[in-house]
């Protein structure tokens, strides 16, 4: 009898995998699964859509101008020359 | 997320305490130490604080820099410090108190929600009420797995980099990862279910 991943074996397993962290093996028979489970199939893509989300709204954001004159004002680099 | 455009700055001349090359690091840095800031702690004047607090104790401490972890895995380290300080310096009656630490050993990464909400308008990502909900998800994760999450999955650190910066094990850092992003899909998927009903 052809062996399945159970579903709550490949939870656990599905955050190393989307990092592309585990064996070649164990990734194949991911692989495998995710072709027949729907549900793990959404599930990786949506934890996948999660990571991405949270990404890229933080690659647009930048200390404001102002908060980053106070810090310079604040440091007084100079300060430091040895 | 560091730009990786910029050249690499010199040690021995910020251990020397040059201001040109001291300046380099402070605008380098200061945008992913703001972002590290403002995640781990949702308001604006507590990382701003905090921005200051991390550079002012790395230009005092840089000359004792030993170069055991990259520079940066080293200014997030102090960053994240900074910013625990301040959560545990809250008011009690503002601060969430949590038994969950996220690091149970008996916790299971449950999966309540199974929706598929990738099919939504890219538009829907980018709105600022999903940046409001965002926002929220993350504060209700416990400090040890947001500041994981922050690390690896918004500032783009790697596993190992996460470990060093955290002081925590690789395991350890796989371990919390894995929870956070799972708590965190788990939230959003309630909120971008409710909107995939609208379309």
């Amino acid at each position: 009898m052809e062996k399945h991943l159970p579903c709550k074996e490949f939870v656990d397993t599905i955050s190393s995998y989307v990092d592309g962290d585990l064996s070649e093996e164990l990734c194949a028979e991911l692989d495998k699964h995710l072709s027949e489970c729907d549900n793990c199939r959404i599930v990786v893509n949506t934890l996948k859509k999660t990571i991405d989300i949270y990404h890229q709204q933080a690659e647009k954001e930048k200390a404001p101008e102002d908060v980053k004159d106070r810090l310079f004002y604040r440091l007084n680099i100079e300060q430091f020359r040895k | 997320m560091i730009n990786e455009e910029s050249e690499p700055l010199n040690l021995k001349k910020l251990q020397s305490g040059d201001p040109e090359e001291l300046t380099r690091m402070v605008q380098q840095y200061s945008d992913p130490i703001y972002r590290v800031a403002l995640r781990m702690l949702n308001n604006q004047a507590e990382a701003e604080d905090v921005l200051q607090e991390t550079f002012i104790k790395a230009l005092r401490s840089v000359e004792n820099f030993e170069g055991r972890s990259n520079l940066s895995t080293w200014l997030y380290r102090i960053a994240v410090n900074e910013s625990l300080m301040v959560i545990r310096k809250r008011k009690p009656e503002v601060s969430i108190i949590h038994n969950d630490t996220g690091d149970e050993d008996n916790e299971g990464v449950f999966v309540s929600q199974v929706l598929d909400w990738c099919c939504l308008p890219e538009s829907e990502f980018l709105s600022n009420e999903t940046r409001s909900i965002l926002n929220d998800a993350i504060q209700k994760l416990p400090e040890n797995l947001r500041t994981v999450f922050i690390l690896r999955d918004i500032e783009g650190l790697s596993i190992s980099e996460t470990a060093q910066a955290l002081e925590l094990t690789e395991t350890n850092v796989k371990t919390r990862l894995m929870r956070a992003r799972m708590r965190l899909r788990d939230e959003l998927s309630v909120y971008f279910g409710e909107r995939l009903s609208e379309y």
